[in-house]
């Protein structure tokens, strides 16, 4: 599904990442761990096409595309879906507005008929549901005034109303109680676990992958993945830490 | 108020105004409105014709007056209001425009609000859009009266910028001859929050409907609580269409 084939890019003309190369399959879940600025986010960023991360080599095929010559708002509609480490807040512009907009978007891209108020309203209760999250929430301003745990709530709400086909989630853990890490957890199940889609969970902890079990376990350091294993890496990696298991 | 003489730019209110479009409609007549002692009134102005407008407004709230005046200042062309608001005791003067410009277009919202009595209220709130190469003025001066104790004046004044090359004039001015008064303004130009929009292409939204997003929430600041807020953030949105 997703090929990244010796990708380097910079950011503010600074070189983060350094030749990485993944390949995820549809139907699996990959997990990326490594040390504070390796360039976990920058990868997510560059994939999802942030402006200011320029890519300097390599190549991305996603789905027989070429992922890296699309604009963002085209690598949302071939199914990409980007869980930030810090949600942005949008003032004045509401959660429930935005997403049908964005939802309609990505419809007319593939020759759908926008979704009618009523049926996004019956979408949109379903996947809040799932999330156990707030339906008046969704009515405020994206992201603002959320707790960091609401936000990350609100993104996973976001990700099932839009049904990507790989997300790539940043961090997601990060701020959750650990009811709603469980919640989390079980709304990536929900809505990801299948067939024809895949994850790639950024985390630097074990708690989200108890929930989400990832089939692989990558080591991302100074801007390549330097190391990759089984569900068990990421066991070792918490027990013995970077330096020890991927030195 | 109007003389007949086409003003210069020595003019304070007239310092970026577009001359030579004004001078065809010069002199400009003045309109007249006055809210009884106690009453509530209120006005929406729409400016989205193709050719240059230029208003003049003299409003004189009487003792305990109300008046809501909204302002969509989206001509295609030179587009000026000019308001002065006299308040009584006790008078409430609310104000809310948005102007919306392009091309090499001059838009400015010029307003003169007089506390002449006690404890009134004047609230102005003015959002503007300016792409191209586009000026958008505000001039606001808040005059308090000497023994107009109690004033409470508040302007909140901010610009987006679409280009770098457009302009943003901005100017509030507070002119205080009272004790115990509350008078505050705010004052900003900016640009859309690049952070902002790439969160929602990031959902599928194409860039010019992410910005719409954005500025129609921007606009909308200065239409809340107007009886036709509705009607005029729509009108709104239509003028933004132009620009993106
Ligand atoms: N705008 C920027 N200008 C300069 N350097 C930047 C900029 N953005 C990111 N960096 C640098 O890029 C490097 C990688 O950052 P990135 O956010 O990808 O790290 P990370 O692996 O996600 O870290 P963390 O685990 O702390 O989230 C860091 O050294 C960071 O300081
Ligand atoms: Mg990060």
């Amino acid at each position: 599904m997703l090929t990244i084939d010796n990708l380097s890019a910079t950011v503010a003309d600074k070189p983060i990442l350094k030749g990485l190369s993944l390949n995820i399959n549809a139907g699996e879940i990959h997990a990326i761990m490594g040390p504070n600025g390796a360039g976990k986010s920058t990868l997510g960023y560059t994939l999802g096409g942030r402006p200011g991360y320029e890519v300097t080599g390599g190549s991305v095929d996603f789905d027989g595309q070429d992922l890296l010559a699309l604009e963002p708002h085209e690598r949302a509609a071939t199914g990409l879906f980007l869980g930030f480490q810090y949600p942005v807040e949008i003032p004045g512009v509401s959660n429930l507005q935005f997403l049908r907009e964005a939802l309609n978007a990505q419809r007319k891209v593939h020759g759908e008929e926008p979704l009618s108020g009523a049926a996004f309203i019956k979408l949109a209760k379903e996947q809040a549901g799932l999330l156990r999250f707030d339906m008046d929430m969704l009515k405020r301003p994206v992201n603002v005034g959320f707790s960091g745990g609401e936000k990350k709530r609100a993104e996973m709400v976001q990700m099932g109303i839009l049904a990507p086909k790989l997300a790539i989630l940043d961090e997601t853990d990060s701020g959750l109680d650990i009811d709603a890490l469980r919640i989390c957890g079980e709304g990536i199940n929900a809505i990801m676990r299948g067939p024809d889609k895949a994850v790639l969970l950024i985390t630097h902890y074990q708690r989200l992958l108890d929930y989400v079990k990832p089939d692989f376990v990558h080591v991302l350091a100074g801007g390549r993945i330097v190391k990759s294993g089984g569900a068990e890496l990421a066991l070792q990696l918490e027990e013995h830490g970077y330096e020890a298991v991927a030195a | 108020m109007a003389s007949l003489a086409l003003p210069t730019r020595k003019d304070e209110a007239y310092r970026y105004a577009d001359l030579a479009a004004l001078a065809p409609l010069w002199p400009l007549a003045v309109q007249e409105i006055r809210v009884a002692a106690g009453a509530t009134d209120a006005l929406a102005i729409t400016a989205r014709s193709d050719a240059a407008e230029a208003r003049e407004l003299l409003i004189t709230l009487e003792d305990g007056a109300s008046f809501d005046l909204r302002v969509l200042n989206a001509g295609h062309a030179y587009g000026r209001i000019a308001v002065t608001a006299v308040l009584g005791r006790g008078a409430s003067f609310h104000f809310g425009a948005a102007q919306l410009g392009g091309g090499t277009q001059t838009l400015e919202i010029v307003t003169e609000v007089r506390h002449l009595q006690p404890d009134a209220v004047s609230r102005q709130v003015v959002r503007s859009v300016l792409g191209g190469q586009a000026t958008g003025t505000y001039l606001g001066k808040v005059h308090v009266a000497r023994g107009a104790i109690g004033t409470d004046g508040e302007q909140s004044i901010r610009a987006m910028l679409l280009n770098r090359t457009a302009t943003a004039n901005a100017r509030p001015e507070l002119e205080i001859y009272a004790d115990d008064v509350k008078c505050a303004h705010g004052c900003a130009v900016g640009e859309l929050d690049p952070q902002g929009l790439f969160y929602l292409q990031s959902r599928g939204l194409p860039p010019a409907e992410a910005k719409k997003l954005m500025l129609h929430a921007f606009i909308a600041e200065a239409f809340v609580g107007a009886p036709d807020s509705e009607a005029l953030t729509e009108a709104a949105l239509a003028g933004l269409e132009n620009l993106l």
